[in-house]
């Protein structure tokens, strides 16, 4: 206990210098405790994808749609419980900026599919009763401060014109995780104009949400569904929930790359600030080190006392880090709520950072515990600095 | 002043701890040069797609190709445009083409990706003179031979020269490949436009590019074909469509990677302050004997600032250094706007160098200004007692 | 009154720690004469050091007023302070203070950057400067490559390269060897014989003092006679 003690003075005789690097540690900390989460968080949509969830879409690529006759086909397949059509609509609310997600479903098959989406029964009767109804995720209404009634006009990307909804429903996730950023609107009044305006493009859904009895036979049932539509004209591909939202994910990959990488890199600064400070530390003791080898300590002693203060300042940077995560990570989650949901920080985040903080204490200890060790105990007590 | 070899000098004489410094500035640096690069490498790759004399029609509203649907007779209407040149045979110089999006394997990874195929006409390529075929030929059978990029031959299953790849039911020779000098359209594939509309069944167009005959008459042409009754279009110039197409993605990872950087540069930050508050307190008579000379606070506050930003600047100019080896590297990505893949190069520039010697300069400035002020507030007394 | 360079009138210095006053100068009055050669003598805890940085503009007087070379030091603001320093006086410490990373010529060099001289005019300042101390061989030498003796003897080098009014040295000999405490006093001596340089030396070495033209002895914070 004893030397234990004198680590903490030593540790404490540069009160100022000992602040610092831990605090540079728990800055670094923080930042990659951030860059991560941001990672985990884009991820998250995939994670919490249930395997009993399948996505039908067409073969060439998600810009093709297909006919909604296929609908009942799917339906007969073996192992297929459900099968509820959406489309990506892609309207801009005003401006580009104001990019949010939305589809056309038919709400009460989607609803019943996906079960983490929330919304109150006499709302989704007011949807039912409204061909223009509209549902939205909560974070979306807050973002635009919408209330159930407001009306919604979006700009057409992909179905040209002017479009005007009205919110009938506001939705809750069931999870934490759970996407609140989505406007969903009737799948039958697309198509309903469309069968109007453009009829080639009515009669078509841009993909299948498909709910099977056995999550196990995913695979199987997957290649049976596209096995049905194969050599017709609008082959598909059928692949889990999790596979889908993936693909959407990659499109991010050079971005999770480039995260990854920097997140090691902040590692490599936590490493230079420490090693900086025991360097430091190291010059200043020489001729005291070599005064407690004449007194009759050992070299194991002299190793114990500098890895001790190093892991020590290591650990007090982990800790501190880790509380100014938890209150960071706080805010940079509210201010992303309305673009990434999802955002916090995981279990596995703070188990790496315990472990880079004991990593980096020994690493950092390496070149000050040689220095004093192959220092002979004449020149350490010669040198005056 | 205080003589700047004092400074330099006192930076070197503490070699492992200055290393550690300047290594810490350098990979903050490095990670904004990075970012800033892939951001301006994107956005310079779709700004050489478009040419200063094309312009395209897409429909209103619907921000890309990708999007844009132009009917057929719509597509004719356009052609007859008395604005757009003629070529030397006198016919007029434009292109109604097909953009589809297919899903093809990366080669190195596997995962499937977006590529762009594109249905053009002969004219396409008079318009783009960029575009060169470097290996193979033109195909000869439309129905079932295409061109790759060079980008897309070299990335994408299938696509490489004498490969075959599937879509539309169908089975598609690569019989060429061609350089569109770094441009977006060395990620496409490119074949015969009704055979594209045909096997998708999509008989329509996607966009219609022209050159202008004066391209001083743009927003005359452009008022007159957005008025249209018979069409509902968009009309910009190329070079500003493709610009745009880099927007959310480049905007993305510029301003991302400066807020990561920022606080990335927190913790070498700190490192410099360590640094710099060593170097005041190993100094501390020395600086008494300075100002007992007659030098003032403020000459001992410029000159550990001075010495700050040394370090931090050496810090910053190896970062830059490290983040032009990148240069050499490409990346592929799905493009936001487009929803496609896109290859470009990580790219330097002159504002890229300055910003990052800035944000370097900046560093050493934080970091050094406490232990600056601590040195200059010293007094002349106090400091000559220390030991 | 013009040959006057220094004068104290009822100069007072006390210390404070944690609200006790701790006197260290008393009532000190001191007439100094262009062209003098002063010792300050006295034992350590005398307040010899606390008067002689008065004298050079570094402390400041808890009561009392002090004239130097012509300003009243309470007047200047710490910038002024700076710049009469620089014009007025050249010190001499006790444990020399060169700069580690300087050569013996940057070291000298140094005062003279405060002054609108050429790079040559310093040049030949410096040169003339490190000749009268006798090390123009030494000009590239680093401070550890040099003896304490030659060390020192750089020090007053640079005290005297931009030929102040006054050079003030804190107990120079104390860090020396019988040897070279003895060439830098002759050294001293010569300052003010030949080149008329006004000295305020600090000593409690007898025999340093004795190369001084008048000895004043300090004891408790006041001055003999």
């Amino acid at each position: 206990m004893k030397v234990f003690k004198l680590i903490i003075r030593n540790a404490m005789r540069h009160r100022l210098r000992t602040f610092l690097t831990v605090l540079g540690l728990a800055l670094a900390v923080m930042a990659f405790g951030l860059i991560r989460t941001l990672v985990d968080a884009w991820y998250a949509g995939a994670r919490i994808a249930p395997p009993d969830r399948l996505v039908t879409r067409h073969a060439v690529s998600f810009t093709f749609t297909l006919p909604l006759a296929y609908l009942e086909q799917i339906q007969k397949i073996d192992g297929v419980s459900a099968v509820t059509p959406a489309v990506w609509f892609g309207g801009i609310y005003i401006d580009p900026k104001n990019f949010f997600g939305n589809f056309a479903v038919d709400p009460v098959t989607y609803l019943d599919m996906y079960k983490e989406i929330i919304v109150q029964p006499e709302e989704l009767k007011e949807v039912l009763a409204d061909r223009r109804g509209a549902i939205v995720g909560r974070r979306l209404a807050d973002r635009f401060g919408w209330k159930v009634g407001d009306k919604v006009p979006l700009i057409g990307t992909i179905y040209p014109g002017n479009w005007e909804f009205t919110i009938r429903a506001i939705y809750h996730g069931r999870d934490k995780d759970t996407d609140e950023t989505a406007f969903l609107f009737r799948f039958d009044y697309l198509d309903e104009v469309m069968r109007e305006t453009a009829p080639g493009r009515a009669g078509q859904a841009g993909w299948f949400g498909v709910k099977i009895n056995d999550a196990n036979r995913a695979a199987e049932i997957g290649a049976a569904i596209d096995s049905r539509f194969k050599n017709s004209w609008a082959e598909t591909k059928t692949e889990t929930e999790k596979e889908f939202v993936l693909g959407f994910i990659q499109m991010a990959d050079v971005l999770i790359a480039g995260l990854r990488i920097i997140s090691y890199l902040i590692i490599g600064v936590i490493l230079l600030v420490l090693v900086n400070t025991m360097v430091m530390t190291a010059r200043e003791r020489i001729s005291e080190n070599a005064f407690l080898r004449v007194l009759g300590f050992r070299n194991f002693h002299l190793i114990g006392l500098i890895l001790g203060e190093s892991l020590a300042m290591a650990c007090a940077g982990g800790i501190a880090g880790m509380g100014l995560l938890a209150m960071t990570s706080r805010l940079v989650g509210q201010a992303l709520s309305i673009y990434l949901p999802g955002y916090y920080v995981g279990l596995e985040t703070y188990v790496i950072v315990v472990a880079a903080a004991v990593i980096v204490g020994c690493l950092a200890s390496i070149f000050p515990i040689q220095r004093a060790v192959s220092i002979k105990i004449i020149d350490g007590l010669r040198v005056v600095d | 002043m205080i003589p700047l070899g004092y400074t330099i000098r006192n930076i070197l004489k503490h070699k492992v701890t200055t290393t550690m410094t300047i290594l810490g500035v350098s990979l903050v640096v490095f990670v904004f040069a990075a970012a800033q690069m892939l951001s301006y490498g994107l956005k310079s790759t779709l700004v050489s797609t478009g040419s200063d004399d094309n312009a395209i029609v897409i429909r209103k509203s619907s921000q890309s190709e990708v999007q844009s649907i132009i009917l057929r007779d719509q597509g004719q209407i356009v052609g007859t445009s008395p604005e757009i040149a003629r070529a030397a045979d006198g016919s007029a110089l434009y292109t109604n083409e097909i953009y589809v999006l297919i899903n093809q394997p990366k080669r190195a990874t596997g995962e499937l990706a977006n590529i762009v195929v594109r249905g053009v006409t002969p004219k396409s390529l008079e318009l783009r003179p960029a575009v060169k075929l470097i290996a193979g030929r033109m195909w000869q059978d439309a129905g079932s031979e295409v061109i790759a990029g060079k980008s897309a031959a070299e990335r994408y299953a299938g696509c490489g020269l004498g490969e075959k790849l599937r879509f539309g039911a169908r089975e598609w020779t690569v019989v060429g490949v061609f350089d569109a000098q770094g441009s977006g359209f060395d990620s496409e594939l490119w074949g015969d436009v009704v055979q594209i509309a045909d096997v998708f069944r999509r008989p329509i167009y996607s966009s219609v590019t022209f050159r202008m005959a004066d391209t001083t008459q743009f927003e005359a042409m452009k008022a007159r074909l957005e008025n249209d009754r018979r069409m509902e279009v968009d009309v910009f110039r190329e070079k500003e469509y493709y610009a745009a197409q880099s927007r959310t993605l480049a905007g993305f990872i510029g301003i991302g990677g400066t807020i990561v950087s920022i606080i990335f540069s927190l913790g070498a930050i700190v490192g410099a302050m360590i640094t710099m508050y060593a170097s005041v307190a190993n100094r501390v008579r020395e600086i008494g004997t300075l100002r007992s000379l007659g030098f003032s606070r403020l000459a001992i506050l410029i000159s550990f600032l001075i010495e700050a930003m040394a370090i931090s600047l050496t810090g910053g100019l190896l970062g830059i250094v490290g983040a032009s080896f990148l240069g050499m590297l490409q990346v592929a990505t799905t493009n936001w706007d487009t929803f496609s893949q896109i290859a470009f190069n990580f790219r330097l520039s002159t504002a890229i160098v300055i910003a990052a010697v800035v944000f370097a300069l900046v560093m050493g400035l934080v970091g050094g200004f406490l232990p600056a002020v601590r040195a200059a507030r010293l007094k002349i007394v106090d400091s000559l007692r220390a030991a | 009154m013009a040959d006057i360079i220094v004068t104290a009138r009822n100069l007072s210095k006390s210390y404070y720690r944690e609200s006790l006053e701790i006197p260290v100068l008393h009532n000190i009055n001191l007439d100094i004469p262009n062209g003098q050669f002063l010792a300050l003598m006295g034992p350590s805890g005398s307040g010899k050091t606390t008067l002689l940085n008065l004298l050079a503009g570094i402390d400041q007087p808890t009561t009392g007023t002090l004239t130097v070379a012509g300003e009243e030091m309470s007047r200047l603001s710490d910038r002024e302070l700076a710049r009469w320093r620089a014009r007025h006086i050249g010190f001499v410490f006790q444990f020399y203070n060169l700069m580690p990373v300087l050569t013996a010529y940057e070291n000298v060099e140094l005062p003279l950057l405060l002054t609108h001289l050429s790079k040559k005019e310093r040049r030949q300042h410096v040169e003339t400067a490190l000749g009268i101390v006798g090390l123009s061989d030494r000009m590239r030498h680093y401070p550890r490559q040099l003896s304490g003796g030659q060390e020192q003897r750089v020090a007053i080098a640079r005290a005297i390269v931009s030929d102040p009014t006054l050079i003030l040295a804190d107990e120079p000999t104390g860090d020396l060897d019988k040897q070279s405490a003895e060439e830098i006093m002759t050294l001293l001596s010569r300052l003010n014989a030949e080149f008329k340089k006004t000295i305020i030396m600090v000593t409690h070495d007898p025999r340093a003092a004795e190369k001084a033209g008048l000895v004043r002895h300090l004891d408790k914070g006041e001055l003999d006679g």
